[in-house]
């Protein structure tokens, strides 16, 4: 059996899959729940000035019969008061010492409030903070979340007054509403922060119900642009995470990866990409914790299949296989490999190259069976 | 003992229950119409008679464009609901869906358009617009299957039609002739309404040709006159014994079935059913619902030559019919003009015969079977008295029409079970809409 246990900046977990910050660790029930099941760790939800939700607050993609390819949200950081998170923080922290507990901040933008708040969080016996610059919804409107982590200077700022207060690791969480994550990535990391964390949710719009021509989600006839997560996100989350791993600067610290872990191989390709740990959401949500099974089942043997005997002897081995088109070996020639004897005559492969693509398919039409002739 | 009334109203619903029950919600319906691959040059169209656009019927549900669906559905078959219904489509399309090269579970294609096809008529969706009239008139003798589909293709390019049939209910076979637990009266009754509702076609209930009308006075009154006659008399045993009481004719037993009420249809206690093809299967499985205790299906042949297909076979297996092969009744004995018993002969395989099987030959060594009701399933033969009187074309009564579908007198044209002997519901439509093109194209309506 492999070793899948984790270590982020110190911060210890039986494996490497936390929950991230959002509604499946909203509260002290929920969390124990996620602990029991064998999660190694969460990241509590946001904790800062007290707000108030709208209904309904959530939409979901489906895409040829499966159910849910991508999720959005316009839910806001914890509506719940501050002092009872921090009580539960405690308590989880105590029943379950073995496990990680990062807790996600998002201050009003000043330097007092963001020394407070730590000091709170850090009462309880947190192993982590983790910024929230991320949320492109609600919050950004108040010059926080996303209007943060959006600018490069700001959220340098931010980092610098964090760190003053900060004695526990911090993770700065970035947001992919930007052409690119690397400058702002570069400038909290030259402002002190301990890690990074990638992507959060993508402004979106999930679609628009046919019969009251308003987007989703619904609130009284009218809707705003939500967080987009899921499987859909993933490709891009691991574009983003990339540029993170390949950049002089910020591959100097570790990264959380986030953004459509569902499986434990989502959660490998995360790691060989350049993630120290995967944070989860999404999939807990629309199966429950118990998932948590087969993604450390999964992860364990393919490591015993591949050799690996530590996490940390794949984490970012596939990074250097990303390289510029230009880099390209143009004489590389990838061939379609046909063998008749699996036709089953669906007729896709000759429309595919018929309509489009270039006519090297002939078919014999107006027979029981259609078939194929390839073109050397 | 041969008794109607047997069992209680919920056993009779119980036994009688649809054989496929429908999709309950898009939701499910929409799980197998992901799984089709959307084949071009479909396996699935090139063996549906009418050729039906079955992966763009599915694409459209798969869209919850339910009505496009249902469009496409009955724009190349009109009785479309019905054939959902009683089509043996393991022969037809779900037979030829590439799945099965995979070794997987076909798409369930006749419960797809069942699905469509029945929200449409549930809702009255009026899908084709009638030209404006011509003027012209043809005249359909026989409303079943290939008689509405000549009716309603040329309706729908302005001929106003006239459909004479001899019965009092439209529909043809499917209303009379197919088991209760596939189609209900009031399904049938309900696809003829939805078919007429395109208006321009007038049915003129229990006028049958020969007796209340005559081919000549169609001829006259009308520009084109359509044959879609069907069927008619059940093949004679002419064996001994078969005048007997107890001895019935196996589409009047489903008639009665479907349209007279479970409870009222007498059946006996053991039952012999000859042959094998499908309507010998819905006449014993139907006998067994009604609750006879001892159903025995003979069949002069083997399994290899059957004419029904092996997914009806299995029906009457599962409701527990015997199947005896390669007997032949030889006769039926009987005591106070009551059926007492039945002899057969065993029979053997010799050569090949006209149809391409091998015939059976006897063997001279009999068996006899107590049964106290034999019912005569094989096979029903065309009105040839009626044909020869009017001189019409045909071989052994089966009406003879050239490429354009008409016969030997001109302007009048045949199609349906009249020409071909007894096939499906799906073949019928087809021949009535090329009846429909032929007859079109005679009028110079079309070219």
């Amino acid at each position: 059996m492999a070793d899948i246990r984790s270590n982020f900046l110190g911060i210890k977990s039986p494996n490497p899959y936390w929950l991230a910050s959002a509604p499946p660790t909203d509260k002290k029930y929920n969390v124990l729940r996620a602990f029991e099941a064998g999660w190694g760790g969460v990241v509590w939800k946001t904790l800062g000035s007290q707000v108030k939700n709208v209904s309904s607050r959530y939409s979901a993609v489906d895409f040829n019969g499966g159910r849910m390819m991508g999720f959005n949200n316009i839910e806001l950081i914890s509506d719940r008061p501050l002092d009872i998170n921090l009580k539960e923080i405690a308590e989880c922290i105590k029943l379950f010492p073995d496990r990680a507990l990062v807790v996600s901040l998002m201050a009003d933008n000043d330097k007092k409030s963001w020394h407070e708040l730590i000091k709170k969080v850090e009462d309880t016996g947190a192993h982590g903070l983790e910024l929230n610059f991320g949320c492109p919804h609600g919050m950004t409107e108040r010059g926080m979340g996303a209007a943060v982590g959006q600018d490069p200077d700001i959220a340098c700022m931010v980092v610098e007054w964090v760190m003053e207060a900060a004695n526990i690791p911090v993770i700065t969480k970035l947001t992919p509403n930007v052409h690119s994550v690397v400058p702002t990535g570069r400038s909290v990391v030259k402002a002190g922060t301990n890690a990074l964390s990638l992507i959060n949710t993508i402004q979106s719009v999930t679609g628009v119900d046919l019969d009251t021509l308003v987007p989703n989600p619904y609130v009284a006839g009218k809707s705003v642009f939500g967080g987009y997560c899921g499987p859909a996100v993933k490709p891009i989350a691991l574009k983003f995470l990339t540029t993170i791993a390949q950049d002089e600067l910020t591959k100097t610290v570790p990264v959380s990866g986030i953004g459509g872990v569902s499986t434990w191989k989502d959660a490998v390709e995360f790691m060989l990409l350049g993630a120290s740990n995967v944070q989860v959401c999404t999939a807990a949500m629309k199966y429950g914790f118990r998932i948590i099974d087969d993604l450390c089942d999964g992860l364990n043997n393919w490591m015993d299949e591949k050799g690996f005997n530590t996490l940390d002897d794949f984490i970012g081995k596939s990074v250097d296989t990303i390289t510029h088109w230009e880099d390209l070996d143009i004489n590389y020639h990838h061939i379609a490999k046909i063998n008749q004897d699996k036709c089953i005559h669906c007729g896709l492969c000759y429309i595919a190259c018929e309509d489009t693509s270039h006519q090297s398919i002939n078919i014999h039409l107006y027979v029981p069976f259609s078939w194929q002739h390839f073109m050397e | 003992m041969i008794e109607n009334n047997r069992l209680s109203k919920e056993q009779y619903e119980e036994n009688f229950a649809d054989i496929h029950p429908p999709f309950e919600n898009i939701t499910a319906a929409k799980v197998d119409a992901n799984r089709c691959l959307f084949c071009y040059d479909a396996p699935c169209t090139k063996s549906c008679p009418t050729e039906i656009d079955v992966p763009k019927f599915i694409k459209q549900i798969s869209t919850e464009n339910i009505k496009g669906s249902a469009k496409t559905i009955f724009s190349s078959n009109i009785m479309g609901a019905g054939c959902s219904k009683v089509c043996p489509v393991e022969k037809l399309c779900e037979g030829a869906c590439v799945y099965n090269l995979l070794e997987e579970e076909p798409i369930p294609i006749a419960k797809l358009q069942r699905y469509s096809t029945e929200i449409a008529m549930e809702k009255n969706w009026q899908l084709f617009e009638r030209k404006q009239s011509t003027g012209k008139k043809v005249a359909i003798v026989g409303a079943g299957p290939a008689g509405l589909s000549c009716a309603h293709a040329l309706s729908r390019e302005g001929i106003d039609c006239t459909i004479y049939e001899k019965e009092s209910k439209g529909g043809g076979l499917m209303t009379y002739g197919i088991a209760a637990y596939k189609v209900t009266p009031q399904f049938c009754e309900d696809e003829v309404n939805y078919i007429l509702s395109i208006g321009g076609i007038e049915i003129k209930y229990n006028q049958e040709l020969g007796k209340d009308v005559t081919l000549a006075q169609l001829k006259k009154e009308y520009d084109a006159v359509y044959l879609g006659i069907g069927v008619g008399v059940a093949r004679q045993l002419d064996i001994p014994g078969e005048n007997l009481e107890g001895v019935v004719d196996a589409i009047n037993f489903i008639y009665d079935i479907s349209a007279k009420g479970y409870s009222t249809v007498p059946v006996g206690d053991k039952v012999a059913v000859i042959g094998m093809g499908m309507t010998a299967i819905d006449a014993a499985t139907q006998a067994k619902c009604l609750g006879a205790k001892e159903v025995t299906m003979l069949y002069r042949r083997t399994q290899e030559e059957m004419p029904c297909t092996e997914v009806e076979l299995n029906i009457a297996k599962k409701d527990g019919c015997k199947i005896v092969w390669l007997a032949s009744p030889q006769k039926i004995k009987g005591a106070q003009k009551k059926v007492k018993q039945l002899v057969c002969s065993v029979m053997k395989l010799g050569e090949p015969d006209v149809s391409g099987r091998r015939s059976p030959v006897d063997t001279g060594e009999t068996f006899t079977l107590d049964v106290d009701m034999v019912i005569k399933a094989a096979g029903q033969v065309p009105f040839e008295k009626l044909i020869k009187k009017y001189n019409l074309d045909n071989k052994y009564g089966k009406l003879i029409i050239d490429n354009n579908c008409a016969t030997n007198i001109k302007g009048v044209f045949a199609g349906g079970d009249a020409v071909n002997g007894g096939k499906e519901v799906v073949d019928a439509v087809q021949a009535g809409k090329d009846g429909a093109f032929s007859i079109l194209k005679y009028l110079g309506v079309k070219n």
